[in-house]
């Protein structure tokens, strides 16, 4: 017998038992089922929740794997420019080598394990316990998971965060569709405000910077935006930060990639083109108005905003975690706003507090991801507007219209009439 | 005067199997069946027994609420079977069709002197009012109501649809009459549409507000146009009338018959040879389908076009408002990594490795697999792009789902018929069964309001 009559007859087996949701995720990861329409329409395109989401991993794929040289490249750039070696860059010769890729997967895919393992754990438990199949949200979020944290983050620390995030971020909500925050940046944000000194400062951004600070085999691990918070001068050159040869985290340094990856998204029509546009407008804004102020001389060079502040507007995009926000996170459908006008508010709300918080925060020289946050929770008022905005013009309408009173209403009175 | 309306917003949906225009006469099917389904709302109270003989177009049973709303038999027979469900709800009528056939025929009405009440009358005597139905609530109209306007579409844009212009050819009579009484039932305008190649029947008739429409799927469903053209208010009530069905009023006014002769297209890539059939209401549908026949065995039957219409089966019967039969392949199979492989054999409204937007007029052979199984809204954005109404679909359909009166109220749902959401339920990467949750939410407020 075929594999595919043998899961058939299985999934007949479990049919209503407590197991069934478990075994149908991983039988329709092998074949789509074959599930025929009932009501409705007799037909229906061929894009479901997986192929959506999958699409999503299609486009974190190429940056995964940057990410994962990234660290080996990182790594060993460090230690060259602590030992004062000069290291002249090239792509085949010290970027795409097996050293950085072995360094950087042996740190990268365990993250990866660990995220996908406890996050997909926790969904499977929760499809069991209410019995309703287990949607895909987290296939996308457990890819975005290992992008967004320092490389050196320890494993445990992870899977707290995450466990915290699926279960507080998502599924109290009523899961995949319901929750509020963004899942994965729900678990940035936990990670963020309870291991702070593992989440920002200038060791962690570079792996084993940590473990050797205080030898002499010291490194640096530090970001651009770190170097520009703190007003110092540092030596990646422009096409540096927009290619991605930069630290920070796994997969947000390569704008390049994180560009290409949008302009599949929006071609393949899975992301919103408006959050995206209206985010990077929002966020050249705030920017320019940063510049502007600079070039007013209302900032002197000794303010400790002056770094970021004095930062060419449009240099913001291509360092730091905003490109990837604006990409990857701010487009999530269901936390995002829902409405064609209420995304443009949305994103550009977005690009703009991102700046902001970027160039205020003195703990911490990022504010996307908690820009993202606050515009999560502030979507659904985004969207409550704009659908008012349709209401009012259908009770505008209401005023001119034209109700023919039933004949029965007319007799009915006349019979009133009578019997009085 | 005809004014032009433009609709950008939708998706034609080109399919495998689209009627010939050549007429065959479908064999005299020997069993007559009504589908009480069709009539979404009423409740029937049977006039005969049975085993009761009955003429074609005597009634059969009428709407408990209106004691003079009858339901017609279409052909003179035997009342063979009364098919009862669950709390002996009757599902449907069976007649066994005499070999020479007797017809009931009322005195003809004279559009031109008769008024409102009496065309009213007449329409609701031979069994021909059921086929004008009101929105809101896409139910059949209130014969006490007066409408603010009536909408007629005689532009197809569904799926392998019937085409009108040529189901409707040489019926102009039929149709002026049934306008001319139907605009006395109205202060308001009777605005019929047509496509913009002007060779519709309906383009040249007199007593209308003539528009001109253009776009893909679906600019010709009426709730398309009616949002477009003069939208439906609270309290609002405006009817509805499929151009197929104006013939049949009109052949009520002029003869004074219940005629449920008519054409209707065989279609769907199932079927060998798609074309269009003269035959009656309530036929056996086996009569022509395996005339045509079929290409495989495992086959959906469907009671109209393959978004809007009702599953049935070969045995089933012709329903009361059709003048479409599809017939698809079942798609009852596992696909392996259906999920994730490129798809060049579907449509897809995203490019989500779905290929369906490289050539446009490429025709398809859709299945009934769902593509996927059911799931929370997650994507936004993708009905809007189909959904040409001034309306937010999502939100609407989420306001059906948690029942709140006023929200579904205020966010337009007196506008929509379940129809109206069909494409974007074809669309939907959840797989939400739009129509249904847009039916239950019409139902309560009908209950609650109405």
């Amino acid at each position: 017998m075929s594999l595919k009559n043998t899961l058939h007859n299985l999934k007949e087996k479990y049919k209503g038992k407590k197991m069934a949701p478990a075994f149908n995720a991983l039988h329709t990861f092998l074949y789509m089922p074959n599930e025929t329409t009932h009501s409705g329409s007799h037909v229906r395109a061929a894009d479901d929740l997986k192929r959506t989401m999958n699409t999503v991993i299609m486009a974190l794929i190429p940056v995964l794997f940057f990410g994962i040289f990234n660290t080996g490249y990182q790594h060993f750039a460090a230690i060259d420019a602590a030992n004062n070696v000069a290291r002249e860059f090239s792509l085949w010769g010290n970027f795409l080598t097996w050293d950085n890729f072995w360094l950087g997967a042996v740190q990268v895919v365990p993250i990866v394990i660990v995220s996908y393992g406890v996050g997909l754990a926790i969904e499977f438990l929760f499809a069991v316990i209410k019995g309703h199949e287990v949607e895909e949200g987290y296939l996308v979020t457990g890819m975005l998971v290992p992008l967004i944290v320092p490389v050196d983050t320890p494993l445990w620390m992870l899977a707290i965060a995450v466990a915290f995030g699926v279960v507080i971020g998502k599924e109290v909500f009523g899961g995949t569709g319901m929750n509020i925050l963004n899942p994965a940046l729900t678990i940035r944000a936990f990670l963020f405000f309870a291991y702070p000194t593992w989440m920002s400062g200038d060791k962690v951004w570079v792996h084993d910077a940590v473990n050797l600070a205080g030898t002499p085999d010291a490194i640096s691990g530090e970001t651009v935006l770190g170097y520009l918070a703190q007003n110092k001068d540092f030596s990646y050159s422009v096409s540096d930060m927009f290619f991605g040869f930069i630290p920070g985290s796994i997969g947000e340094t390569s704008t390049l990639l994180i560009l290409l990856g949008g302009l599949f998204l929006v071609f393949s029509k899975i992301a919103s083109w408006r959050i995206m546009v209206s985010a990077v407008a929002g966020a050249l804004v705030m920017a320019y108005i940063f510049n502007f102020a600079v070039d007013q001389e209302w900032i002197s060079e000794t303010s400790k905003f002056y770094g970021l502040m004095s930062l060419d507007g449009w240099k913001h995009l291509i360092v730091g975690g905003l490109a990837f926000g604006i990409v990857y996170m701010a487009t999530d459908p269901v936390t995002g706003a829902q409405t064609n006008r209420g995304k443009w508010i949305y994103g550009f709300l977005i690009g703009f507090i991102s700046i902001m918080i970027r160039a205020f925060n003195p703990a911490y020289p990022e504010g996307v991801f908690l820009a993202i946050l606050l515009m999560n929770v502030f979507a659904p008022t985004i969207d409550h507007y704009v659908v008012r905005g349709n209401v009012k013009r259908r009770l505008k309408r209401l005023k001119n219209a034209t109700i023919h009173p039933k004949s029965t209403d007319g007799k009915a009175e006349e019979l009133k009439a009578e019997t009085v | 005067m005809s004014k032009d309306i433009r609709i950008k917003k939708g998706l034609s949906i080109n399919l495998v199997g689209g009627a010939e225009q050549t007429t065959s006469k479908a064999v005299l099917s020997n069993v007559y069946a009504i589908n009480l389904d069709d009539f979404h709302g009423i409740t029937p109270k049977m006039l005969v027994k049975q085993g009761a003989e009955v003429k074609a177009g005597e009634a059969l049973f009428y709407n408990k609420d209106r004691e003079d709303m009858l339901f017609v038999s279409p052909v003179s027979g035997e009342l063979i079977e009364i098919q009862r469900g669950a709390r002996r709800k009757i599902l449907t009528l069976k007649i066994l069709a005499d070999k020479t056939q007797e017809q009931l025929t009322h005195t003809a009405l004279d559009v031109k002197t008769a008024s409102a009440a009496a065309v009213k009358a007449h329409l609701l005597k031979v069994g021909c009012w059921p086929y004008i139905k009101q929105r809101p609530y896409d139910i059949v109209a209130d014969p006490d109501s007066t409408p603010k306007a009536i909408f007629i579409s005689g532009y197809g844009t569904a799926p392998l649809a019937a085409d009108p212009d040529y189901v409707l050819q040489g019926k102009e009579a039929e149709m002026q009459a049934a306008l001319t009484a139907l605009g006395k039932c109205t202060p308001g305008k009777v605005h019929v549409s047509v496509g913009t190649n002007g060779n519709s029947p309906l383009a040249k008739l007199e007593g209308i507000e003539l528009h001109k429409i253009s776009g893909p799927h679906p600019a010709g469903l009426v709730g398309t146009q009616i949002n477009k053209i003069d939208p439906i208010n609270k309290g609002e009530l405006v009817w509805t009338v499929a151009p197929q069905d104006l013939v049949m009023i009109g052949e009520a006014l002029l003869k004074g018959v219940f005629n449920p002769e008519r054409i209707v297209a065989l279609v769907g890539s199932s079927v060998k040879k798609p074309k269009y059939y003269a035959t009656k209401i309530g036929t056996e549908i086996s009569t022509f389908l395996y005339a045509s026949g079929v290409n495989e065995e495992n086959i959906r039957v469907i009671n109209g076009d393959v978004l809007t219409g009702a599953k049935s089966s070969p045995d089933g019967y012709l329903g009361f408002y059709n003048n479409t039969v599809s017939a698809i392949p079942e798609g009852d199979d596992y696909d392996f990594f259906g999920w994730n492989k490129p798809i060049f054999n579907k449509i897809s409204s995203t490019r989500a490795l779905t290929f369906s937007w490289l050539q446009p007029k490429k025709k398809y052979k859709l299945d009934t697999n769902t593509n996927g199984e059911h799931r929370a809204f997650v994507v936004t954005g993708q009905y809007e792009a189909v959904f040409p109404l001034d309306i937010y679909p999502m939100q609407l359909l989420k306001a059906c789902m948690v029942k709140d009166l006023d929200e579904m109220e205020q966010l337009g749902l007196y506008e929509v018929a379940p129809e109206d959401f069909s494409l974007t339920e074809f669309i939907c990467i959840s797989k939400q069964p739009h129509q249904q949750i847009i039916r239950e939410g019409l139902d309560l407020m009908y209950k609650e309001i109405g």
